[in-house]
């Protein structure tokens, strides 16, 4: 079974696919995870982006990606997919395609479309069972356009449009549990900070037919403000925090993937970044904190 | 050839089918519903090979068509009103990625408020988009323009989406008698799609649609599809001389109908210009030298057939069943453009009728004849006339009192 292929870091593949030189923000957690995923996938893949910050991957003439790539507009990825995978079963149904020239469909979208503009057209693409693959990478805002806060923000996060007060007053929406409740054949969480659980993951979705939708927290040094060398320990304290829990969900259960036995207090996590400064200068609002920290303690009661 | 008694709507899926399409992503709309249904039945029951796949708006509908259209397969798919305009942003999009398909608007007047019956705001709104347009009168030019559509298209000149309208009600649901050619002479008219180089192969990777950062080469890739849309002129009438050869039926990009020895015109597109064909007759019987010109073909816009048409005529009534508010009637902006600074142009009258299926009667057309013929005369256009009657008034001022009747008996029996 594709699960056992990767037991240990050292099996990852060691030299990327995806070309440097792109425009993404240094440090940026969306593209750690991106290249890990297309080192797994491979090149044999048609890219379908929606508006977003990785729009900017493939400016004309050039592109990082060795396989192909068509975006669409920011609400309408899925429905790219759809297209594009209807057209090559009916070329090889009625064409004579090889089944060489098949392609894996991935969808590739920030949170401003996947938990919003684009979520009636990831719904309806779920529905239809398509055969595709979606990578959220998740920087829980409108990266692209200054970080104002999207349906992905975490409560109490600063953003360009909830810059007082405690920041962001609403709850990230649990896109997880959405897209698990049309009973997908896989979803999971992944975060590049821990490309072994990635890795893993995206080996047993290439390996499904239907709908496969990942989400990738992706640490954003400039929308969450921290240092770019910081990004892989913001992306590890994320998972040992318990904010950010990896899971799938196969067969109709949720599997935890990595249980952080201790679980570090989550004002390490957040102290790190300057989108929650506020909640610890001039004064610590211990209110705002005890409230964060105890719906993490109430999600993992439920877990274990 | 087999002449059957069908409506605009199955003349459409009749296009469809005989143009051999791979692919049909699809959103059910009224008027058009009967489209997408007769296409679902004809694969679902093997008489038609092909997939259709029900999207979730019309929006990813159209994003399907030109993702499915760029992998190379031959695609058709059908809207109506508030569908085009819910897809429009995609409509924009999917032109810019040259990938071609037909997509049929049924026309229907734009909320608010919500109508269902026709006019062509809707399929003006999308004139800009870079989809080629053509405006059909009757069900057989319907079926035929489907096939003459994919031509356009695909045309290597041109590589450009096309949009084939007809109106709701009087095209969509009217049945006349159509005559559905031989497949294998549409075949030979219409050979499979090429898709030449826009295509995904997993052995010929390619970015399509990807960003450009300047004016520079976004000016130049938009340039680009003006020009491609221009080539569709020449095209056109090619693809039109040779449907005329095979079927006996011809399409010109204008229609001219009686207008060699006329004096005056009417301008008119769409089902409602068989109207004004009526009213030509009834008004050449009482003596007055007077045509009809109908542009099938609005995107490109055939300046240099209106031109040559309009030359020497004294007065032309441009009757609009649209309206861009706040300015008035489109194809009377449009033929003006065409003729303006050219030698012997006729003066040109504005009339704005038909919207949301409001008649246009025999009487309307003569008046308008007649405010066209004496604002020739004069030398100079009176302003734009919207068509409405008295009597339509008075019915829309009782609805008006009936709703202040309600309104009072709810509030507390005050009586107005």
């Amino acid at each position: 079974m594709s699960e056992i292929r990767f037991t240990n870091v050292k099996q990852l593949p060691s030299v990327h696919l995806l070309g440097s030189g792109n425009p993404m923000c240094a440090g940026c957690g969306g593209l750690e995870a991106l290249h890990q995923v297309y080192d797994i996938l491979g090149a044999n893949t048609v890219f379908v982006n929606a508006a977003g910050c990785m729009t900017l991957l493939a400016v004309y003439p050039f592109t990082p990606f060795r396989g192909s790539w068509l975006y669409t507009a920011m609400a309408s990825a899925p429905a790219g997919a759809q297209g594009i995978r209807d057209a090559l079963d009916v070329l090889k149904e009625r064409r004579g395609l090889p089944p060489g020239e098949d392609m894996q469909v991935v969808v590739l979208t920030g949170d401003g479309s996947a938990y919003g503009m684009g979520l009636s057209a990831t719904s309806g693409a779920i529905e239809r069972g398509l055969d595709f693959l979606y990578l959220c990478y998740d920087n829980e805002g409108y990266g692209n356009t200054g970080q104002q806060a999207s349906a992905a923000t975490p409560h109490g996060a600063r953003t360009a449009t909830s810059l007082s007060g405690i920041g962001f007053v609403g709850e990230k929406k649990p896109l997880f549990d959405i897209w698990a409740a049309h009973r997908p054949p896989y979803v999971a969480t992944v975060i590049g900070s821990e490309p072994l659980d990635l890795a893993r993951k995206i080996e047993k979705a290439k390996a499904i037919k239907g709908p496969r939708l990942i989400i990738a927290l992706s640490p954003c040094p400039t929308g969450w403000d921290f240092d770019p060398q910081e990004s892989v320990t913001i992306g590890k304290l994320a998972v040992n925090t318990g904010i950010w829990p990896l899971k799938e969900y196969v067969d109709g259960k949720v599997v935890h993937t990595k249980i952080p036995r201790r679980r570090v207090p989550v004002t390490s996590y957040l102290e790190a970044q300057g989108r929650f400064a506020h909640l610890f200068k001039p004064q610590r609002n211990e209110a705002v904190l005890a409230e964060i920290q105890a719906k993490v303690d109430a999600y993992w009661a439920g877990v274990i | 050839m087999n002449r059957v008694l069908i409506t605009g709507n199955l003349a459409a899926a009749w296009g469809a089918r005989l143009a051999d399409i791979d692919y049909c992503p699809a959103f059910p709309i009224t008027p058009q519903t009967e489209i997408i249904e007769t296409l679902a039945a004809w694969i679902d029951k093997g008489e038609m090979p092909g997939r259709l796949v029900t999207l979730e708006s019309e929006h990813a509908m159209v994003t399907a068509a030109g993702a499915a259209a760029a992998t190379g397969v031959r695609v058709f798919s059908a809207t109506s009103s508030q569908g085009l305009l819910y897809a429009l942003e995609m409509l924009y999009t999917v032109a810019g990625w040259r990938a071609p398909f037909v997509l049929v608007n049924v026309s229907r007047g734009l909320s608010a408020p919500i109508t269902l019956e026709p006019d062509h705001n809707d399929i003006l709104a999308a004139r800009d988009s870079g989809f080629l347009q053509i405006h059909c009168a009757t069900c057989q030019e319907v079926l035929d323009s489907v096939l003459m559509a994919y031509r356009l298209g695909e045309d290597p000149a041109v590589r450009l989406p096309v949009l084939v309208n007809l109106d709701g009600f009087y095209l969509s649901f009217t049945r006349e008698p159509v005559a559905i050619p031989d497949p294998a002479v549409v075949r030979e008219f219409l050979p499979p799609f090429d898709p030449g180089t826009i295509r995904f192969r997993a052995s010929a990777p390619e970015s399509q649609a990807v960003a450009v950062l300047s004016g520079g080469p976004y000016s130049y890739f938009r340039y680009e599809m003006h020009l491609a849309a221009r080539n569709g002129l020449a095209a056109y009438d090619r693809i039109a001389a040779e449907l005329e050869a095979r079927f006996g039926r011809a399409w010109p990009a204008v229609e001219a109908y009686r207008c060699e020895d006329a004096e005056l015109l009417f301008v008119m597109m769409g089902s409602f210009a068989t109207k004004a064909k009526a009213a030509v007759d009834s008004l050449r019987a009482a003596g007055w030298r007077i045509g009809l010109l109908r542009p099938r073909l609005l995107r490109p816009f055939p300046e240099a057939a209106f031109r040559r048409w309009m030359a020497g005529k004294r007065g032309a009534a441009v009757i609009d069943q649209n309206i861009s508010l706040g300015s008035g009637g489109v194809l009377y902006t449009e033929v003006t453009a065409a003729i303006h600074g050219q030698p012997a142009m006729p003066l040109l009258t504005s009339f704005i009728g038909g919207l949301g299926g409001r008649d246009i009667p025999p009487e309307e057309f003569f008046e308008m004849a007649r405010i066209a013929r004496d604002a020739a005369e004069r030398g100079q256009a009176p302003p734009p006339r919207l068509l409405y009657t008295a009597d339509e008034l008075r019915e829309t001022r009782k609805l008006q009192v009936l709703a202040k009747v309600e309104r009072a008996r709810l509030s507390g029996g005050e009586q107005p």
